[in-house]
C-alpha cells in the first residue's frame, strides 16, 4: 500500500514570529524554518506503518519555494522512499494546494493520505478536508491513534469532550493531531542515505492548477500586549471588580 | 536553568565560509559530504544535544554516578539518552565505514563534538572514549581483534576504555606496574590496579572494552617497557555473544569537583585474559595515537562549555535589572535597566563570546588539516597538514581549555552571587570545565610538548606551515579598507610571537629550563595570534559579504564587531607576554628552595 504525506515548510515552532513593519505578513527573512510539526507526525506515522509491514512506499510532497527540498530531505532521512517537490514561489491557500495534492493523488494513486491536521504558520486547518471532498474520500481528522486493517482505517480522534473512534474506508485522508505520536530522530546512516533518495521536481503548471489566491489578507497585527495587574485589598473587592469593571459576572 | 542552542550559523560559517568545506569535499573520500548534507547533519546533532543531552546535564551533576556491588550506575536519563544517541548512529560519526562507521570528515565531527560538550560534557565521555579506543585498536590490532571488537564498539553496542593510569604515575607512565604475563595460547595474563579509569565501568552497555597499558616479564625498563593490551569486561564468545566474565572489577570511583556523571574508576586487574595490541614494547606509540586524537577532543570540550557558559550568562544579563545605565536610562519603562547595558557586563560578555568564536575558528582549521592528512594523495600536502595537527594539537588542548575555564568563571560572575548558588546551573560549568584543564595531559605537559617537541621539530618546519599562512595573509591584506586596521594590529603580535620564537628557541639550546619557564606564556601566545588571524580573515569575509547579505546582514556585522573587540582587546596580551617572556626563567627559579 502506497501512503501520500504532504509536507509543509512553515516558520519553525521555536522561533518567535515578528510582524512586517506594513502588517502585511509575518517577517520570514533570516529566520529558521522546519517542517511543520504536525506533518512530521504523519511522516512518523507512516514511517511506523511501513515497519509494520501495512505501508510498502511513503511518498512526501511539498509545495512551495526551492528551499523547501530541505523539508522534503528531513521526511526522506526519517523514513519516506521519495519526494515529489512542486516549486511554487507564491502564496497559497489550502483551496489551491488541495487541488494540486487532488493531482498528485490522481497521478500517484496512494490509498491513504496521511498530513498534519494544520500548519502552524497559518493555522488553516482546512486543505486535509478540502482534500477529501474533491477526491470524494473519507476523511478523518484530528487523529491521536490510527490502525489499518485489510481495506478498512479505523481512527481515533481528539474532539471536544473526548474520543471518537470513526472507521473508514480506503482510500481515505486522515488528518493527524499532536498527540498520536512522538517523531523520531533522523539517524545520522539514514540522513546520509536521504541524499540519495530521488526528489521529482514539478511546477503547478505541470498539474494544471490555477494557484491564484482568492483571500485577501487586509492586516496581520501582534497580540496586544498584557497590561499589569493590580492588587485588590480582599474577595468582596475581587468580585465588585469583576462584576462592575470586567463585567464578567 | 541551563539553556544551550547549538551556535549553527557561526558552526557554518566557520565549515564553509571561513575554511571551505569544499575542498574536503572535493576528496574522493569525502564525497558524500556535500555541504547540504553536513548541514542537514549539524542540524540534526543540535536537536539530540538540546532535547535528549541537555535535560540530562544537571541531573547527572546532581546525582552523580554509584558503585554498587561493583556495579556502576549512572545518573537518570543517560542510559535512555545513550540508546538514543547509539541507535542515531552519533557514536560512530568519526568511525571508519570499513567498520560500520559513517566516516564524517573531522571538520563535522569536531562541530558535533562541541555540541555534545555544550549540551552535557560528562555524557560525551562514554561516546568519546570508545571513539579513541576505535582508533587504536583499529591502528594497531590485529585483524583477528579488530573482527571481533570492532564492530560491537563501531556501533555503540560496547564502549571503550582506556587504562593508563596507576596510583603512583600519571605523567610519567614509564613507572607503571601492571604485569602481563603470557598464557602460551596467544593470550596473555593482566595484573595490576589502575585509577582514573574513565568510562572504566557503567551500566550504559553489556560490555566494555578496556585498552591497558601493561609491562612484559622481559621488556626494557621505562617507557620503552610497556605494551598495549586489549582486555574486555565479557570475553565474547566465537559467535559473538558475552562468554566468561573477565578478571577486571571496579573496587572504587572517585568523589570529584565535577564531571560528575562520568564514571571515574578505580579498576583491579586480578588474572584477567587480554590480547597484546600491536608490537610488544611498542604500547606508548600505540597509545599515542589515540592521545593526539583526545587531546583535540578535550580541546572542544572546552569550546562546547564555553558556549554554554556563554548562552546562559547572556539569557541572565538581559533578564536581570539592576541599576541604570552609566549613559542614561535605557529602559524607562522598567523598574531598572538590564545588566546587559553595563560596559563591564559586557567587557564579560564579549571575552566569553570572542574565546567561543576565536576557538571554534582555530578548531575548524585545525579539523580539516586532519581531514586533507587523511585524505590526500599528495604527499607534499599530506605532510604539511600533518606538521600542522602535531603543531597545534597541544595548543587547541591546552588554549581552549584556558578559556573554557574562563569563560565558565566569567558567567559566574555575570550572575553574581546567583552563580554561586547551584540553582541557575552556571557552577557546573566551571567545575565541569576544571577537568579539561588537567586530563589528557596536564596544560602543562602540553605547553612543554609545543616548546619541547614541536616549535624546533625538523628544524622549525612545523611552525613554518603556521607562519607562512599569517605572513602572506597579512602582506596580501594590509591595505585593505575594511580590515587594514586591524591587519595592522595583527602584524605587531604576529611580530612580537616570531621575536620570542627566534629569542626561545636560542636561549632553550643553551639551557633547557629556559623553554620550561617559557612554555605556558609562549603557548597562549602563539594561541592569540592564531585566533587573531582567524578573527582578521573573518572580518574580512564578513565586511565584504554584508552588504548584500540581507536578512543576514546582522550575523555579518556581529562577526565584524567580534573580531574588533577582540584584535582591540584580547590580542594586545601578546605584547605584554613578548615582555613577559623576554625576562626569561631568572625571575621565576631565583626563589631558594629553602624559602617556599
Amino acid at each position: 500500500m502506497k501512503v501520500l504525506v504532504p509536507v509543509k515548510r512553515v516558520i519553525d515552532y521555536n522561533v518567535k514570529a515578528r510582524v512586517k513593519p506594513d502588517q502585511s505578513g509575518v517577517d520570514l527573512s533570516n529566520v529558521k524554518m522546519s517542517m511543520n510539526p504536525f506533518d512530521e507526525i504523519a511522516v512518523e506515522e507512516a514511517v511506523r506503518l511501513k515497519e509494520k509491514g501495512i505501508v510498502t512506499e511513503i511518498v512526501s510532497v511539498s509545495i512551495g519555494p526551492q528551499q523547501a527540498q530541505e523539508t522534503l530531505r528531513t521526511s526522506l532521512a526519517m523514513g519516506a522512499d521519495r519526494s515529489i517537490l512542486i516549486v511554487v514561489d507564491q502564496t497559497v491557500e489550502p483551496l489551491a494546494v488541495a487541488k494540486l495534492l487532488k493531482a498528485v493523488v490522481a497521478a500517484e494513486e496512494p490509498k491513504l493520505v496521511l498530513m498534519g491536521k494544520q500548519a502552524i504558520d497559518d493555522d488553516n486547518n482546512a486543505t486535509g478536508q478540502m482534500l477529501a471532498a474533491l477526491l470524494g474520500w473519507p476523511q478523518a481528522t484530528f487523529a491521536s491513534k490510527v490502525e489499518i486493517a485489510g481495506e478498512v482505517a479505523t481512527v481515533t480522534r481528539e474532539v471536544d469532550g473526548g474520543l471518537q473512534t470513526l472507521s473508514a474506508e480506503l482510500p481515505a485522508v486522515v488528518t493527524v493531531d499532536l498527540r498520536l505520536n512522538e517523531p523520531r530522530y533522523a539517524s545520522l546512516p539514514n540522513i546520509m542515505k536521504a541524499k540519495k533518495k530521488p526528489i521529482d521536481a514539478k511546477t503547478a503548471a505541470d498539474y494544471g492548477v490555477d494557484l491564484t489566491p482568492r483571500l485577501k489578507v487586509s492586516k496581520v497585527a501582534e497580540p496586544p500586549k498584557r497590561g499589569g495587574g493590580i492588587k485588590v485589598a480582599d474577595a468582596a473587592d475581587l468580585v465588585g471588580k469583576l462584576k462592575n469593571e470586567a463585567g464578567v459576572l | 536553568m541551563q539553556t544551550y542552542n547549538a551556535p549553527l550559523r557561526d558552526m557554518r560559517f566557520v565549515l564553509h565560509e571561513l575554511h571551505g568545506l569544499e575542498k574536503i569535499n572535493a576528496y574522493p573520500k569525502y564525497a558524500d559530504f556535500t555541504p547540504d548534507v553536513v548541514d542537514s547533519v549539524l542540524e540534526e546533532a543540535s536537536k539530540i544535544a538540546t532535547e535528549v543531552l541537555l535535560p540530562t546535564n544537571a541531573v547527572g551533576d546532581q546525582e552523580g554516578c554509584v558503585l554498587e556491588n561493583g556495579v556502576v550506575r549512572t545518573p537518570t536519563g543517560f542510559k535512555a539518552a545513550y540508546d538514543l544517541f547509539r541507535e542515531g548512529g552519533w557514536s560512530s560519526i568519526a568511525a571508519d565505514p570499513e567498520w560500520g562507521g559513517q566516516g564524517m570528515p573531522e571538520s563535522v565531527n569536531k562541530m558535533v563534538e562541541e555540541m555534545i560538550s555544550a549540551a552535557n560534557v560528562a555524557f560525551g565521555l562514554y561516546p568519546g572514549l570508545t571513539g579513541g579506543a576505535i582508533r587504536a585498536l583499529k591502528d594497531h590490532g590485529s585483524q583477528e581483534l579488530k573482527q571481533r571488537y570492532l564492530p560491537k564498539m563501531v556501533d555503540g553496542t560496547w564502549t571503550g576504555a582506556m587504562c593508563l593510569t596507576e596510583a603512583h604515575c600519571g605523567t610519567d607512565l614509564g613507572l607503571l606496574r601492571t604485569k602481563a604475563t603470557p598464557n602460551g595460547d596467544g593470550s596473555y595474563r593482566i595484573d595490576g590496579a589502575k585509577i582514573f579509569i574513565s568510562a572504566g565501568e557503567h551500566d550504559l552497555t553489556e560490555n566494555i572494552v578496556h585498552l591497558v597499558l601493561a609491562k612484559l616479564p622481559d621488556g626494557p625498563k621505562g617507557v620503552k617497557g610497556i605494551s598495549l593490551f586489549l582486555a574486555p569486561k565479557f570475553i565474547p564468545n566465537e559467535d559473538g555473544s558475552l562468554g566468561q566474565r573477565n578478571g577486571v572489577v571496579c573496587t572504587g570511583i572517585e568523589h570529584k569537583m565535577g564531571l560528575k556523571g562520568s564514571a571515574t574508576c578505580q579498576l583491579t586487574f586480578e588474572d584477567a585474559r587480554g590480547w597484546l595490541v600491536g608490537e610488544p614494547n611498542k604500547g606508548m606509540a600505540a597509545m599515542f595515537t589515540m592521545m593526539n586524537v583526545e587531546r583535540l577532543a578535550v580541546g572542544v570540550q572546552g569550546l562546547g562549555i564555553n558556549e554554554a557558559a556563554y548562552q546562559s550568562a547572556v539569557a541572565y544579563a538581559k533578564d536581570r535589572l539592576q541599576g541604570r545605565s552609566l549613559a542614561g536610562a535605557k529602559r524607562p519603562d522598567l523598574p531598572a535597566d538590564p545588566i546587559i547595558v553595563h560596559p563591564d557586563v559586557r567587557r564579560m560578555l564579549m571575552t566569553m563570546r570572542v574565546y567561543a568564536e576565536g576557538c571554534r575558528a582555530v578548531g575548524g582549521w585545525v579539523a580539516q588539516a586532519m581531514d586533507v592528512a587523511e585524505a590526500s594523495e599528495d604527499p607534499i600536502e599530506k605532510q604539511t597538514a600533518d606538521d600542522f595537527v602535531a603543531l597545534m594539537t597541544p595548543v587547541v588542548k591546552a588554549l581552549f581549555t584556558d578559556m573554557g575555564s574562563e569563560a565558565s568563571n566569567l558567567a559566574i560572575q555575570i550572575y553574581g552571587g546567583h552563580g554561586y548558588i547551584r540553582e541557575h546551573g552556571v557552577e557546573q560549568y566551571v567545575r565541569d570545565a576544571r577537568i579539561a584543564q588537567l586530563y589528557e595531559g596536564t596544560n602543562g605537559i602540553q605547553a612543554m610538548d609545543l616548546v619541547g617537541r614541536k616549535v624546533g621539530a625538523h628544524m622549525g618546519r612545523y611552525l613554518r606551515g603556521f607562519f607562512h599562512p599569517i605572513a602572506e595573509f597579512i602582506a596580501a591584506n594590509k591595505d585593505d579598507a575594511a580590515v587594514g586596521k586591524m591587519v595592522g594590529k595583527l602584524e605587531q603580535a604576529f611580530g612580537a610571537l616570531q621575536l620570542t620564537t627566534g629569542d626561545l628557541v636560542q636561549r632553550s639550546m643553551k639551557d633547557p629550563e629556559e623553554a620550561g619557564a617559557a612554555a605556558v606564556d609562549y603557548l597562549r601566545m602563539l594561541g592569540l595570534v592564531a585566533m587573531g588571524y582567524m578573527f582578521v580573515k573573518s572580518a574580512k569575509i564578513a565586511a565584504e559579504k554584508a552588504p548584500t547579505a540581507n536578512g543576514d546582514a546582522g550575523f555579518y556585522e556581529a562577526k565584524q564587531a567580534s573580531a574588533r573587540f577582540f584584535v582591540d582587546r584580547v590580542l594586545p596580551q601578546a605584547t605584554g607576554l613578548f615582555l613577559t617572556l623576554k625576562s626569561g626563567k631568572a625571575a621565576m627559579m631565583a626563589m631558594p628552595e629553602d624559602a617556599f
